[in-house]
């Protein structure tokens, strides 16, 4: 079956040395309940849920203890039950060293749950079971942590032609998935079946790099079974090649059905959407089991004695897992994710989220610091390596010496930093902090001029509606006088007021030149621009925002260094 | 400033020192086994074949010029790195200055008196490198540079040619030094030849007859030429396996400078060589695999990189053919350096989802 997938090619992608096996050797361990969860609130894209809890509060396990909040925005819950301590700021598993709000528990033991039910999606409607899934905190568990139920909307047509589920795992190193699939296929499927329904889907793709073998077979058997209960042959398991980044949504639908779905487009657009297996998981788990996402299959590796995967509660702190592993003397890191996209820790105390698909343990030996950087030799290496198509080398001048508007031209945002340049340059260029700097600072530029723009809007009503009254009082004149009465009219008509009396007209006026002003002031808090951006663009907003600050210092010094 | 944050594991029970120094850390974590350096030596080994062709036809004199070109080269290069406050050792083994002085000595006469090649070495890497910036900045090919402006500034010593089989070397270091006359042992290459024959001796001269009649001229382009050419071909090769190179660049000029020589010499083959002849003679083959390849000064983009490539070809036959020096490439090379930056704004391949109207309107 799988042989006869026609598969496409993407552009570039690398082959970095894999080192899978290291964690594929065991099965999935459930990691013991540590003695405190710290459990952010804020753990997908989007806005930062309200907490629902607090000091001293006894939570079930599964309890909601973070409410969505926003078009975009995904509730957490308490991963175990126990008592609450603290609701308050606490370092984030983000390499800014940022704090942020977590609702801190204090495990029981009991390990209670709340009252579980599962939820009958087939006689819900769609946006009843979005909201469910919304409340049962389901985000994309390939690292992006996107709000599942956004995307179980089958877009315009109403139907989807294709349902492409990414079991690829590209990322060197990570292995959650992989054994995921291994050992839980059936429900994986349980959940695609869930997904099909909802979107009504045509075909399944699930697309898996041909180093895992094991989770290929795993996956077809568990095809084959839900296309016997289905009675049709819609699901099929894609074996593709291994290629760095073959796991990135865009680059999979790329391979698997030749669609290229271009930056800020949705791909339902184009008839189809991604999910990782993970996420598929753990529409399973929330629809037929009633259980929210209060834990994850986080792969342990790198730098350890034992590297494994780990069914980890949310909220665990990283040197938990990273303890049973048996680190090496010489760690000096923990990074969240693989070697190439991942994000280095501020602390191993840090606790696993739900975009922890991995808790990488570094060292000097393991991630040797790179050798000093060169001047670009315009090799064209990085444009030859770049999924996106792009001219890196391009970008990163303009990037460098600040002129963002010409690194926009050379399509900076379609980057997708998935460091395939930066890790073949031979003059060592970390081209991709450039980009992040670049486009955090045309982000803040946008933002600032947005905010100018409305405080021009501002001033500009101001004038209209001096003029306004202006023309007002003229009319109001000329009404005194019978003569005038035409003349009135057409003033009126001037400023589009329908036929009341002036005194109303300028009552009117200054109403809704303060609601006008409210709005403005709004609006410098929250630009315009953001309020009619797609989900994505505004999660994409979100991300950059949240990057901002942290990137300008760091690629400050980085910038002054030389020449 | 890189920070640094000590952290303890306590579970570990041990201290973790952690380097926060955010551009040592940030992702990708582990790079690929890639240098400037490695690169660079490539390139000079991928010389090496041509250079022994060189050796076994003209005699021992080139090595000599690649060597005081090479020291020429070193030391102005750590001259100008120490004068613009730069890493010395990093940027002197990063190779390019070394490739710069070879292709300089490969280029000129390697009879020429020891100062030409050794003062367009240092014009090459002082000016036409570290002046624009250094590695990476220059917008001129260094080696054409210096080429171009001794070719101009001494045209006679920039002819002197070696003969093929006058490999004696006490005469060639007499030349070199300028101990003894010369004329024994040069001849005009076979470009020079035909140029001259046809420009300015005999009006009724004819391709034939000019290359028929001198015995420097082998059976292709040039006696011993042809295998110092094939000798590049070879290196040239390789650095396409190792992916130095792509194809573009050698394929589109060795196969324009083939197609315009050809359709001319189909149209007058009395006035105008054919296209093994251009092909194998001069510095064509040297030219199509590591001068116009070079990537700082020329185009990048794969289009680009044809336009670019082919461009130089065209011009070095036009050069050629019908211009006043012997050898058209270099001021070909630096023309389309002109060019390039245009060439490539022109080029820009086009971005993945944006390759169709779909892309843009879904
Ligand atoms: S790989 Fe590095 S040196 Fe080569 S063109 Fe790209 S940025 Fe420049
Ligand atoms: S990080 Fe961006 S520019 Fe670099 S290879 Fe990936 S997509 Fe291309």
């Amino acid at each position: 079956m799988t042989a006869l997938q026609r598969l496409f090619k993407f552009h570039g992608g690398v082959k970095p040395a894999y080192n899978k096996e290291a964690s594929t050797g065991l099965p999935i361990a459930v990691a013991p309940t540590p003695t405190l969860l710290v459990i952010p609130l804020h753990q997908s894209i989007g806005g930062m849920p309200r907490p629902l809890v607090t000091a001293g509060e006894r939570v079930l396990k599964g309890q909601r203890i973070g409410g969505a909040d926003g078009n975009v925005s995904s509730a957490v819950h308490a991963s175990t039950s126990g008592t609450v301590i603290a609701v308050e700021m606490r370092l984030m598993p983000h390499t800014s060293g940022l704090s942020a709000l977590c609702v801190v528990i204090e495990p029981d033991g009991r390990d209670e749950w709340i009252q579980r039910q599962p939820f009958d999606f087939r006689s819900a409607t769609p946006t009843q079971t979005r909201d469910y899934l919304r409340d049962a905190g389901v985000v994309g568990l390939g690292g992006a942590v996107f709000p599942t139920y956004l995307k179980l909307n089958p877009g315009k047509q109403g139907k989807l032609d294709t349902l492409v589920l990414n079991g690829a795992e590209c990322e060197p190193f990570i292995t959650c998935d992989d054994v995921l699939m291994r050992e839980r296929a059936e429900t994986i499927l349980k959940g695609v079946a869930i997904m099909r329904e909802m979107l009504r889907a045509g075909q399944v793709l699930i697309g898996i790099e041909d180093n895992k073998p094991e989770a290929i077979a795993a996956m077809e058997i568990a095809a084959q079974a839900a296309n016997r209960a289905a009675g049709d042959s819609a699901i099929k398991v894609v074996s593709v090649p291994t290629r760095y980044p073959a796991g990135g949504a865009k680059q999979l639908i790329r391979v698997l059905t030749g669609i290229e779905v271009p930056h800020g487009k949705r791909s339902t657009d184009y008839g189809v959407q991604c999910f990782n297996v993970g996420t598929a998981h753990a529409i399973y788990e929330a629809i037929a089991l009633g259980q929210p996402l209060i834990s994850r299959i986080v792969t342990v590796a790198g730098n350890v004695g034992l590297a494994r995967n780990y069914d980890a509660l949310i909220g665990t702190p990283m040197r938990d897992l990273v303890a049973l592993c048996g680190p090496l003397p010489d760690s000096d890191r923990v990074i969240m994710g693989g070697p190439m996209m991942g994000l280095l820790m501020p602390a191993d105390s840090v606790p696993v989220v739900k975009a922890t698909n991995c808790v990488l343990v570094g060292s000097k030996q393991l991630f040797p610091p790179p050798p000093p950087e060169m001047p670009c030799i315009r090799c064209g290496e990085c444009a030859k390596a770049c999924p996106a198509e792009l001219q890196p080398f391009e970008m990163y001048w303009f990037s460098r010496a600040k002129i963002f508007g010409k690194a926009q031209e050379y399509n900076l945002f379609d980057c997708i930093e998935c460091g395939c340049c930066a890790y073949v340059c031979p003059s060592h260029i970390p081209l991709v902090d450039y980009y992040r700097f670049a486009k955090s600072e045309i982000w803040a530029r946008e933002l600032e001029k947005e905010a100018a723009d409305v405080a021009r809007e501002r001033y500009e009503f101001r004038l209209l509606r001096e003029e306004r009254e202006k023309q007002e009082k003229a009319a109001k004149l000329a009404a005194k006088t019978a003569a005038g009465r035409e003349k009135a009219a057409a003033a009126l008509a001037v400023v589009e007021k329908p036929a009341t009396t002036p005194e109303e007209d300028a009552k009117k006026a200054l109403i809704a030149a303060a609601l006008e002003r409210a709005k403005a002031q709004k609006e410098l808090v929250h630009p315009g621009n953001v309020s009619d951006l797609t989900p994505e663009q505004q999660a994409e907003v979100a991300a950059i925002e949240a990057r901002r600050a942290e990137i300008r210092e760091m690629a400050k010094p980085h910038l002054r260094q030389d020449d | 400033m890189p920070r640094s944050a000590k952290w303890r594991s306590r579970t570990c029970g041990r201290t973790i020192e952690q380097n926060r120094d955010p551009l040592v850390n940030n992702s990708p974590y582990f790079l690929k086994p890639a240098s400037v350096q490695s690169v660079m030596l490539r390139v000079l080994v991928a010389l090496l074949p041509g250079i022994a062709a060189y050796v076994w036809f003209f005699g021992a004199a080139i090595l000599l010029q690649i060597a005081m070109a090479s020291i020429a080269a070193l030391a102005a290069e750590a001259l100008m790195l120490a004068l613009r406050g730069k890493p010395l050792m990093l940027f002197l083994s990063d190779g390019s200055a070394l490739v710069t002085a070879w292709l300089i000595a490969l280029t000129f006469p390697s009879i020429a008196p020891w100062w030409l090649a050794v003062l367009g070495t240092l014009l090459a890497i002082i000016v036409a490198k570290h002046l624009y910036g250094g590695l990476g900045q220059n917008p001129f090919n260094p080696a054409m540079v210096a080429f171009a402006l001794m070719i101009v500034a001494y045209p006679q010593l920039m002819s002197q040619w070696p003969a093929a089989g006058a490999t004696d070397l006490a005469g060639q270091l007499h030349a070199i030094f300028g101990t003894r006359q010369i004329d024994a042992i040069t001849m005009a290459t076979p470009l020079d030849a035909l140029r001259t024959a046809l420009h300015t001796i005999d009006a009724k001269a004819s391709v034939a007859g000019v290359l028929g009649s001198n015995p420097g001229i082998g059976s292709v382009g040039g006696k011993g030429w042809e295998w110092v050419a094939a000798g590049y071909l070879v290196g040239g090769l390789w650095l396409l396996q190792q992916r130095i190179i792509t194809w573009h660049m050698p394929t589109a000029f060795l196969a324009a400078l083939f197609a315009i020589a050809g359709v001319f010499s189909l149209i007058d083959s009395t006035q105008f060589a054919g296209p093994l002849f251009h092909i194998f003679t001069g510095g064509a083959m040297l030219g199509a695999f590591f001068i116009v390849t070079d990537p700082v000064s020329g185009a990048t983009t794969p289009r680009g990189k044809l336009i670019f490539a082919a461009g130089v070809a065209v011009l070095t036959w036009i050069i050629r053919t019908f211009g006043a020096y012997p050898d058209g490439i270099a001021f070909a090379v630096l023309l389309m350096n002109i060019a390039a930056p245009l060439i490539d704004m022109y080029t820009q391949p086009p971005v993945f989802g944006h390759k169709d109207k779909r892309g843009d309107s879904p």
